[in-house]
């Protein structure tokens, strides 16, 4: 009794029962499945409970055509991502945030709103906007200007234009919540001064708005690279049941089909390690150029 | 002035548009919608309910069971997730100890890996731990959120110490100077977090697609997903289903909007 009332009171121990549930979690959730994904990549797992090593055959199977596929729409899909889902958003945080505007809690609210929605839900009016049909919406406006149909999910172009779209669809509020918050946290004497110095509203904006939003800026790149290599769901919604010619062929997705559909949970392993060091090399280039030991020496 | 309104105008309608579309569709029979195109007008006369009605006359209100599914998980899972990581987040933030600067390290390379490269093996944790297609299943592995404890720790490093030595004054244990003392002081952290974890939750859709397996255990955007194939009346109901799965959370945003804006921005770049 006299133990438990002292551990109660006791600042010494107390914290480490407070992390107890990361420590935990860690242990089981994370690490856990990081040493067994990094064993099972080097093998072959016939099922859940009859492995055997194969050294490095799973990683030489990545060299295929597949794989290259799915890294290579990735990539482009990030790029893609990162020129639209930043650079728009922002244009709407600056305009909404100008003198110039009006109604700005009304634009707020309405580009905001598909943030709610799951990825599934967004890419179901894509999906039917975007139908193969003479009907569908686009392709009966097409045939109005005398264009033909296009058979939008076929083509791996046009499929990587409707992931981009769904993904700018969903993300453009939620940028634009950050930037606005950035925006109205710069200091308005800034501006003042730089009006009597006779700046315009082109050259404020390249020379004090964007230098000064440079920490969210950064902060959402990190995010959408981040997002952009691990995207699973905006093509899970137009391709669910089979990929034509790898459209929609994603790095994550290509884990997902070989270990949960063919049941190559080895391979699909290596892939994730493969993932893995993508991410923290990003991440590595990232944190060295902008992050957290660049702020530590400011 | 007029230029700027307009471009927001502009801006506006193409995101609306998509939503209009799926509600207008909703209307229409999917054999029709693909025979004869969708009318975007507005016409009350050749808009049926047939599609609603679907949706809770099939298959023992499958449909209800997704969204019963879809709301439970997200609230166990936030209400877990918040205290839990609030939890960790105060002890490393509100008190120095051997092995502290480490944990904070282990916190952030936890967020930095992509937790679906840990599916695999997770999946075989479920497994073993006989929780696959189970609440508890999708909630667990992912219980304790990085994201929140660092944004957690970072609030309390922000209060005043003094405060808990207050609490030790009057005879408080460690555990009653949180409940009683520190809580009350975190509560916009808590707002925020709630917020978050709760937006991240409902829409997410790789965890729960590979531990949950049967229909009725389905969330709505799994449910959602499986008739995703064109055959029978599944488009009729993918749509319905699908305005139906937009528009409450759309009204609880419009009600509580300054919250979820305020949620976004303090869990996100402060952080």
């Amino acid at each position: 009794m006299a133990n438990i009332k002292k551990l109660l009171y006791s600042d010494k121990l107390a914290p480490y029962l407070f992390v107890l549930p990361f420590v935990l979690c860690l242990l089981i959730f994370f690490l856990y499945p990081m040493i067994s994904t990094f064993i099972m990549s080097f093998q072959e797992v016939i099922s859940l409970n009859n492995t055997r090593f194969i050294g490095l055959k799973n990683y030489e199977r990545l060299f295929d055509v597949h794989f290259y596929n799915a890294l290579k729409t990735n990539t482009i899909y990030t790029i893609f991502v990162i020129l639209t889902a930043i650079p728009i958003p922002l244009l709407i945080a600056v305009m909404l945030n100008s003198k110039l505007s009006r109604g700005k809690m009304f634009f707020r609210t309405i580009i905001f709103i598909p943030a709610l929605t799951s990825v599934i839900v967004a890419g179901v009016p894509f999906r039917l906007m975007f139908g193969e049909l003479d009907t569908a919406f686009i392709n009966s406006i097409m045939n109005k200007m005398g264009l033909p149909s296009q058979q939008w999910m076929l083509n791996y172009w046009a499929g990587m234009m409707l992931m981009v779209m769904v993904h700018l669809w969903r993300t453009a509020g939620v940028n634009m919540v950050y930037y606005l918050a950035g925006l109205q946290s710069l200091p308005e004497e800034l501006y003042e001064s730089a009006e009597i110095d006779g700046a315009g509203g082109i050259q404020k904006f390249f020379y004090i708005t964007l230098p000064l939003l440079k920490p969210i800026l950064i902060y959402t790149l990190t995010v959408s690279i981040f997002e952009g290599y691990r995207m699973f769901g905006e093509s899970y919604v137009f391709w669910n049941e089979s990929m034509p010619n790898d459209i929609g062929l994603t790095i994550v997705r290509y884990i997902y089909q070989q270990a949960f559909q063919r049941n190559d949970l080895g391979f699909g392993s290596a892939i994730g390690i493969v993932l893995l060091l993508i991410v923290l090399a990003i991440n590595m280039v990232q944190l060295k150029y902008f992050g957290l030991f660049r702020k530590e020496r400011d | 002035m007029v230029l700027v309104v307009a471009l927001l105008c502009v801006i506006g309608f193409f995101t609306l548009f998509p939503l209009y579309y799926i509600v207008m569709a909703s209307f229409k029979s999917s054999a029709d919608l693909f025979r004869n195109g969708l009318d975007l007008g507005i016409n009350p006369a050749v808009m049926s309910l047939d599609n609603y009605k679907l949706l809770f006359e099939d298959q023992n209100n499958i449909y209800l069971y997704w969204y019963r599914n879809s709301i439970l998980i997200c609230v166990l899972f936030t209400i877990f997730s918040v205290f839990l990581s609030a939890l960790v987040g105060y002890g490393l933030g509100a008190y120095s100890f051997r092995g502290r600067n480490f944990l904070f390290v282990l916190v952030l390379i936890v967020m930095m890996v992509p937790l679906e490269i840990l599916m695999l093996p997770l999946y075989k944790l479920i497994v073993d731990m006989k929780i696959i297609n189970t609440y508890a299943g999708v909630i667990l592995p992912f219980v304790v959120s990085p994201m929140a404890i660092f944004f957690f720790r970072q609030y309390v490093s922000g209060i005043s110490k003094d405060f808990m030595d207050a609490g030790r004054i009057d005879g408080c244990t460690e555990f009653g100077i949180f409940f009683r003392i520190m809580m009350p002081l975190m509560k916009p952290a808590f707002g925020a977090m709630v917020i978050l974890l709760a937006m991240q939750n409902w829409n997410s859709l790789i965890w729960p697609l590979i531990v949950l397996r049967t229909s009725d255990m389905f969330t709505l955007p799994i449910g959602l997903a499986s008739m995703l194939t064109p055959y029978g009346n599944n488009y009729d109901k993918l749509i319905s289903g699908s305005v139906l799965a937009i528009f409450p959370i759309v009204l609880v945003f419009l009600f509580n909007q300054r919250a979820f804006i305020s949620g976004l921005t303090s869990g996100g770049v402060k952080g």
